[in-house]
């Protein structure tokens, strides 16, 4: 019984604490308007490099293989959803079940995108992409992925997360699909098999350097 | 007829609550001190009532009371006043309980594995092939009786009497870090008796 009362004594004293150290804060912006900003600091960016990629070239084989616009849509509906959990998760009320939210749309961007090599295999006179190609591609969407992850960890900075490590996944794979999206600026080819498995490292790098690092960036308390 | 009302009226009462906890959450958000006490003060028997619920041992309810109160403070900024603070409160409640619990089995796992560790080092050392059976269990009693009262307290409870670390503490009134010490300073020390005896 003793212990019990010092237990409600340190209950007590750790309310007097906390309420010296009250201070104003400012609310944490809501999750549609964080939203609605990520996406305008990603189509600034998009508009921002067109004038160095080759967005004719990528029109013209969008109307020759229909399934890459199934590619490019799954890829954006990747990014954005992704985007929305991982802004969800940064509050500490939300269900994990918005975790499942960018499922759906990530099997279409890996199936549509995986059409694309079924495609090479049947059809052998489109021949292989060069090496160097696809050296480009990973440091494209490495390269793009920079700028990226630091415009959505600042705009995760303000949020309280208890789940901190699956905000920086789906914050990652948020931007990794949307640098897939930019990449076909500059790359506006079907994907082959290797092609797909540089593409997946390059996310993967994305998503485990966000994890990694992205903590330490955010200063998150609780991270461990 | 009387159930519904009941039902109903324990309904509007939780509403009454929910909606008076979110004002003085909007009030704290904007630095009011007295709001901030008197809101923290009236959720810890709802903190307590869910750590209950999620089955938290009794002795762990205020430490998760205060985790929870702490997470709260941290928090505040990310509360968004549309919600309701009950449902935010018993959210946060939940996954500390979830951490707590996984805590509590980690330090457990851990104490067990030292334990079970420093026991094989004691029975392997122990010269057996010179002592029988009866002998080896009167030195070790011997040695036992010789270690100072709080080690001598900690081999018998944890070692001998296999008590978890929670339940020697809540008897002896020592904290499970000095049960952990006296226990590994009595098997140190037996172990070098016990070999001193045998000469080995």
């Amino acid at each position: 019984m003793a212990g019990g009362n010092q237990d409600h004594d340190a209950v007590n004293t750790m309310i007097e604490r906390l309420v010296a150290d009250l201070a104003p804060v400012p609310p944490v912006t809501s999750p549609g308007r964080t939203m609605a900003t990520w996406l305008g600091v990603v189509f600034a960016f998009f508009v921002m490099l067109l004038p160095f990629g080759d967005f004719a070239a990528l029109i013209a084989r969008l109307q020759s293989a229909p399934d890459m616009w199934l590619a490019i849509v799954g890829a954006i509906l990747t990014s954005i959803t992704a985007a929305w959990t991982a802004f969800l998760f940064n509050l500490p009320d939300r269900t994990r079940a918005w975790a499942l939210l960018p499922m759906p749309p990530m099997a279409l961007w890996v199936g549509a995108s995986g059409m694309g090599c079924l495609r090479e295999w049947s059809l052998p006179e489109f021949g292989e992409i060069p090496a160097h190609e696809m050296i480009d591609c990973f440091a494209i969407i490495v390269a793009v992925s920079i700028p990226l992850s630091v415009m959505m960890l600042f705009t995760l900075r303000r949020g309280y997360s208890l789940m901190p490590r699956a905000v920086l996944v789906f914050a990652g794979l948020s931007v990794a699909a949307a640098a897939s999206v930019i990449l076909q600026l500059f790359h506006p080819f079907d994907a082959t098999a290797i092609d797909l498995a540089v593409h997946f490292l390059a996310i993967m790098i994305v998503v485990v350097g966000m994890r990694l690092f992205g903590g330490r960036a955010i200063g998150r308390a609780q991270f461990a | 007829m009387r159930f519904r009302r009941r039902e109903s009226d324990l309904k509007d009462w939780a509403v009454q609550k929910d909606r008076r906890f979110r004002e003085l959450m909007v009030a704290a958000q904007a630095g009011d001190r007295k709001a901030y006490g008197d809101l923290l003060r009236s959720i810890v028997p709802v903190i307590g009532r869910l750590a209950r619920k999620n089955r938290i041992e009794r002795d762990l309810v205020d430490d998760l009371i205060q985790d929870v109160l702490l997470t709260i403070h941290r928090a505040r900024h990310a509360y968004d006043p549309q919600r309701s603070f009950t449902v935010w409160v018993a959210v946060i409640t939940q996954r500390r309980s979830v951490d707590l619990m996984r805590r509590q089995q980690r330090q457990r796992q851990s104490a067990n594995d030292s334990m079970l560790q420093h026991q094989e080092d004691v029975e392997t050392d122990l010269p057996s092939a010179n002592l029988d059976r009866e002998e080896t269990r009167r030195a070790v009693r011997q040695a036992v009786d010789t270690l100072p009262a709080g080690q001598r307290e900690a081999v018998l409870r944890l070692a001998l009497e296999e008590q978890s670390l929670q339940e020697a503490s809540a008897e002896t009134g020592r904290s499970v870090g000095s049960l952990k010490v006296n226990l590994h300073r009595a098997l140190k020390a037996l172990r070098g008796r016990l070999t001193l005896r045998t000469g080995e």
